[in-house]
């Protein structure tokens, strides 16, 4: 290490523990403050003779490990009480004594690494490894089986020649002046440096890039991936067609269809269906279930046509309308089949049950919004009936 | 024979000066590998392969490779798992506990164990990854925020145990950093220019040997090994749960947490023991590791032998006394069922072969003891495939009993363990000081101030 004229501190050896204990105590005594003892090992009873208060960190660890703790149970009830609670065995949500060995694990964890890296580098100011004393003959000697004191230049009561003195006549001896190092200047926006770190970024990509995805494709862990069978909607070369997925036999008929006889015809038909089922409570909250799920998006909950969609799509219209009420059911059972304008067939989504529950569900609503007195009536008269039970 | 208990044992033998003793601990880092390292590094590495190519197989193929099958699932990954977790338990044992009860005979021994420890460790975090079979998976065992609310089970001891092990290695692993750091400066502090001043210059952080700093350090070194304590015997403590908690006759016993850790250290202390032998030979450390430490070891090695022993009779008397028909059956059958070889191999290795170290002599021989603590290391690893494959292999269905047998993947695994292990150890060997250079430096004969006036 290079060295400028600026004095960092004086220093001495001593060769056993007993001179260096001594030393250390007379140096304290003498009102230095700025002075530090180095010994290959602690020395026992350093503490004391250099006058140095009791170390704080021991608080940085209680700190440390008490919030570990506190992280970890509540990492805990949130996770398993909060957040996704899942009921395990039977067992309570928040089982305590179950989350005790986490909470443990991780105050260990958190009060050693706050206490390690908080004594290196809030403590010592680690890393420093440009400190002045370093590369000395006297950092050689006391990293082996030297004692040494040093008086640094800072200290209020120093003068380098009372220091020396002051050394001599407490019987050090290779009394070593030590000064600032040159600091040293790291280029790191140096043009050259820059230049190189982009090459080898470069470098080291593009045969990255090449090796795996040109040179071998290896792709990991693949047993699932690769299977003997055909794909949906790929090709194949077994079959003389060229795809995997085979057409049903002709004439094939699915389970459970029904062929809709004016299923071709775009007007409304002469003779419409007539509603097979009796409109039973069941049979109505099917229907409401389903007028929910495909119906209301467009034409509203209540078949008024006033949907979220109202301005956005040509308007649905409302099921109210004199024309709606005056079809037979079969006209409106037709218009689900097979749509109609802009409303699309909801064939396949509907079977042939369910449509006509959405049939009858649309003649409920038709009446609720158009009722007469006599209706009003009916269901004063049932009110009463059901309080009077 | 009158031996004089009433004085502390003198720790470096020899009358070696404090240069002397750091001279012959760097001597290893200074001096070019010779042939003896380079043979048993190529035995070891070779070992290291062997599994390597099981492990490859097994990944690729997938682990119907291994013997584990219905009713077997826990077969060698978790025998294997628990061994070296096991191992691990003596490092921070002699670093810790040792050093809160002040004995200082321990400064020689602690580095070594404390690599030990980081090396079981690592090597017993590997079995459990593969025993799932899906490795790449490994990263869902820890309770990472994400969008499916995904969280781990935090009343499983299987999460215990990634909480308890992965604390545990960094645990050790800052501790033995830590109590590296002045010796990276006396390395430094010897070496000439260069590349290895440079790796040790980055290494020490600047440690200058001041006091000012020795005073934080003691302290943090306090309490870090105040931490590693409680630390070290829950992690057996937790292993010991991934069968006890289960309903498992042969299992579900209280007396599991004590007996695990005390097979822990007994297991720990005789691969110390095998390991130091050779050390102190080979690096001529036997001022610094001296026959007194070993013979404190066998004692240790004894006691914890006999508590294990204890376990083992235990466990056979509650089977008994507490009446229970399934209990009784599992204890009856692991020692006369089809697996009573395994079990008399570990009941004369962990219980019978210790008891020789009953005889001073026997105890300060090196020869014995190392016979003894082979033994012993032997006799725990049947002790968790005891523990672990004659519970499963007969439970409650007579319908799924079954008969368990490793392949030969299992046993390159096995191998490739101990291969690991040791390529690991032997590496360190040459790498860092295997003896903390500054902590055996302040308990060499007059290395501290006599004690008179008023400090």
């Amino acid at each position: 290490m290079e060295r400028n004229n600026k004095l960092f501190a004086v220093s001495a050896l001593f060769n056993t523990p007993n001179e260096i204990i001594s030393a250390a105590s007379k140096t304290a005594e003498k009102g230095y403050t700025k002075f530090d003892v180095h010994t290959p090992y602690p020395v026992h009873g350093m503490d004391t003779a250099m006058k140095l208060k009791p170390s704080n960190l021991g608080f940085v660890t209680l700190g440390f490990g008490l919030s570990g703790t506190g992280l970890a149970l509540m990492l805990a009830y949130w996770t398993m009480n909060v957040d996704y609670p899942m009921n395990i065995g039977g067992k309570p949500l928040f089982a305590f004594p179950a989350y005790v060995p986490v909470i443990f694990e991780v105050t260990v964890l958190l009060a050693t690494l706050a206490t390690v890296i908080g004594m290196l580098t809030f403590f010592f100011k680690f890393p420093s490894n440009s400190h002045p004393v370093h590369d000395t003959n006297f950092m050689k000697a006391v990293s082996m089986d030297k004692f040494g004191v040093i008086i640094e230049s800072e200290d209020p009561l120093f003068n380098e020649a009372d220091a020396v003195s002051f050394l001599e006549s407490l019987g050090g001896n290779s009394i070593e002046k030590i000064y600032y190092p040159v600091k040293e200047a790291y280029p790191v926006f140096d043009k050259k440096f820059i230049g190189l770190q982009i090459s080898i970024a470069l470098v080291v990509a593009g045969l990255t890039y090449v090796t795996l995805n040109k040179a071998v494709y290896i792709q990991p862990f693949s047993w699932m991936t690769d299977q003997f069978r055909s794909d949906v909607q790929a090709s194949s070369t077994f079959f003389s067609d060229g795809r995997s997925m085979r057409l049903p036999v002709d004439g094939t008929v699915a389970r459970g269809f029904m062929p809709y006889e004016y299923s071709e015809l775009t007007t409304q038909p002469e003779k419409p269906l007539t509603n097979p089922f009796a409109p039973s409570k069941a049979f109505l909250e099917l229907g409401k279930k389903k007028y929910e799920t495909f119906c209301s998006p467009c034409h509203g909950n209540y078949g008024d046509g006033d949907s979220r969609l109202r301005e956005q799509f040509p308007n649905p219209p409302s099921l109210h309308s004199e024309k709606v009420r005056t079809w037979k059911d079969g006209n409106i059972y037709h218009v689900i089949v097979n749509g109609q304008n802009v409303m699309p067939a909801y064939a396949v989504q509907l079977n042939d049950e369910e449509r006509w529950a959405i049939t009858s569900y649309i003649r409920v609503l038709q009446r609720a919004k158009n009722s007469t007195e006599e209706d009003v009536k009916l269901v004063r008269k049932e009110i009463i009936s059901n309080v009077a039970q | 024979m009158n031996i004089d208990y009433s004085k502390e044992d003198i720790i470096v033998s020899g009358r070696l000066s404090i240069a002397q003793i750091e001279d012959l601990i760097a001597k290893p880092l200074e001096t070019k590998v010779d042939k003896k390292f380079l043979i048993a590094l190529s035995v070891s590495v070779t070992a290291l392969m062997i599994g390597a190519i099981s492990l490859g197989f097994s990944l690729l193929y997938g682990t119907g490779l291994w013997g584990n099958n219905q009713p077997v699932g826990w077969a060698f990954p978790i025998v294997n798992f628990v061994f070296w977790v096991g191992i691990g338990h003596a490092g921070t044992l002699i670093s810790a506990i040792l050093y809160l009860l002040r004995q200082k005979w321990r400064n020689g021994i602690a580095r070594f164990a404390e690599a030990m420890t980081i090396f079981a460790v690592m090597t017993a975090g590997i079995f459990p990854i593969i025993h799932t079979g899906r490795p790449w998976l490994a990263g869902y065992l820890f309770p990472y925020p994400n969008q499916h609310s995904l969280w781990v089970n935090f009343t499983s001891p299987l999460i215990w145990d990634v909480f308890a092990v992965s604390t545990y290695f960094t645990v050790s692993f800052v501790f033995w950093y830590v109590g590296l750091i002045p010796d990276f400066a006396t390395m430094r502090d010897r070496t000439k220019e260069g590349i290895r001043k440079t790796i040790y210059k980055v290494f020490s952080l600047g440690w200058r040997h001041s006091h000012r700093n020795w005073q934080h350090y003691e302290k943090a070194y306090m309490l870090l090994a105040g931490f590693a304590t409680p630390l070290v015997l829950s992690v057996h403590t937790i292993v010991s749960f991934d069968f006890a908690v289960s309903i498992m006759p042969g299992w579900h016993t209280t007396i599991f947490p004590p007996y695990f850790v005390a097979g822990a250290i007994f297991s720990g202390f005789a691969m110390v023991v095998t390991v130091l032998i050779f050390v102190r030979k080979i690096f001529d450390l036997e001022h610094l590791i001296t026959i007194d430490h070993l013979e404190k070891m066998n004692k240790i090695i004894l006691a914890t032998g006999m508590m294990v022993g204890y376990a083992y009779a235990m466990e056979f008397f509650i089977a008994w006394y507490s009446g229970n028909q399934t209990e009784s059956f599992v204890f009856v059958n692991r020692a006369f069922g089809p697996y009573a070889w395994a079990y008399w191999i570990m009941v004369s290795c962990n219980v019978i072969f210790p008891q020789f170290f009953w005889i001073r002599k026997l105890r300060r021989s090196i020869p014995v003891m190392f016979i003894i603590v082979i033994f012993v290391n032997v006799g725990m690893w049947f002790e968790r495939f005891v523990i672990t494959i004659t519970s499963l292999h007969r439970d409650f269905l007579p319908s799924s009993w079954g008969y368990y047998r490793p392949t030969l993947y299992d046993f390159g695994i096995l191998l490739g363990s101990f291969g690991l292990f040791f390529t690991l150890v032997i590496l360190f060997t040459k790498a860092l000081p295997v003896v903390s250079i500054a902590e055996i430096k302040a308990v060499a004969d007059d290395a501290q101030p006599s004690h008179h006036g008023d400090h």
